[in-house]
């Protein structure tokens, strides 16, 4: 058993809401990329996860990343895998696509377009809310 | 109360570290229970023994140790976090000790409130 | 919900985005360079004293002083020390870091 299924076992029973809020750009700083690490590792311990783009969060969500030029790594695509992680539950705040002249469609995963209204009332409700 | 805290950057360039440790010594004065400090991103260099900041103002890394001391707080390094900034077991200050990210996951299960601290 | 905001107005939409999504009867603490929200006559003044009407702002004592604008806040902010900062967090069902 690894160590994170391992402390997954030993907090049985206690489930909570952890949202994660990606408000940062990707490739510019770190903190997309490792915040998306913590979200990995929270699956293996049977939370009610959820992900939140707010502001220029939402970049990190766009098609067509292409990181060959600035040598990194392109980490995209580890979205489109947290479904097989059983994390469904991407939100994106219909003001920050707008602001940015982005629609659903620039997306590279399907999520769920809401209010700041709406992001609001559900952030209120969590449990642990982690910012990146 | 029970807190889970994160830090999530270095020593002296952000005032994070400073806020957590001022947060996290209030907290445990008045009588809080500290479940973990965890430290992520940048925020690993906070474990380094080799700083040698100016004598006149604070040792932000030994203030982590001495209070890691006094009241036996955990104090959490990420592994990834760590070997991708040159964080290695040999360099660790004393009180802290490298783990996984699951460490944070469960400072956020097991506390009452986790308190982030970043850039 | 405790709603923690660490940098200035001027520098980060970090103040903009948290009022735009905190809700009614949270609390807001400033800190750090968000200290300078909470002094008279910033750009931001007339948003925060707006988002007052729904949410109770503090601001940290210790980090106001450092900045030696301790003499400058608006009217209706409480100050804080780390003390009253723990109590805030114990306080709220939750917290939440602007960053």
């Amino acid at each position: 058993m690894s160590e994170a299924e391992q402390q997954g076992e030993e907090g049985a029973g206690i489930v909570k809401k952890f949202m994660f809020v990606n408000r940062k750009a990707p490739y510019g700083t770190i903190y997309a990329l490792e915040g998306l690490e913590v979200v990995l590792i929270s699956a293996a311990f049977d939370q009610d996860v959820s992900l939140a783009f707010v502001d220029d969060g939402v970049y990190q969500l766009l098609k067509g990343q292409q990181t060959k030029g600035i040598e990194s790594k392109n980490f995209s695509p580890a979205y489109r895998a947290l479904e097989g992680y059983d994390i469904e539950k991407l939100y994106v705040e219909r003001e920050a696509l707008e602001a940015r002249g982005l629609t659903e469609q620039d997306l590279l995963v399907d999520v769920q377009v809401m209010s700041s209204a709406e992001l609001s009332e559900l952030m209120a409700g969590q449990d642990v809310v982690i910012g990146f | 109360m029970k807190f889970g805290i994160l830090v999530n950057e270095g020593p002296y360039t952000h005032q994070a570290s400073d806020s957590a440790y001022l947060f996290t010594k209030a907290a445990l004065e008045k009588g809080h229970e500290i479940y973990r400090v965890f430290f992520y991103h940048d925020g690993v260099n906070n474990a380094s023994k080799y700083t040698e900041p100016p004598q006149d103002d604070r040792h932000i890394v030994n203030r982590w140790s001495k209070l890691a001391e006094q009241y036996e707080v955990d104090l959490v390094v990420c592994v990834a976090a760590a070997l991708r900034r040159g964080i290695k077991d040999e360099l660790l200050a004393p009180g802290f000790r490298i783990s996984g990210l699951g460490q944070l996951v469960e400072a956020g299960i097991q506390g009452d409130r986790l308190v982030v601290f970043g850039d | 919900m405790l709603h923690i905001v660490n940098k200035s107005p001027y520098e980060r939409n970090a103040l903009e985005s948290c009022l735009r999504l905190a809700q009614s009867g949270s609390a807001l603490l400033l800190i750090e360079d968000g200290v300078y929200a909470a002094t008279r006559g910033n750009a931001a003044e007339a948003h925060l004293k707006d988002a007052m009407a729904r949410l109770k702002v503090y601001a940290l004592k210790a980090d106001l002083e450092a900045r030696g604008v301790a003499g400058r806040v608006m009217e209706g902010i409480e100050l804080v020390d780390y003390g009253g900062f723990v109590d805030l967090a114990c306080g709220q069902p939750n917290c939440q870091s602007w960053l």
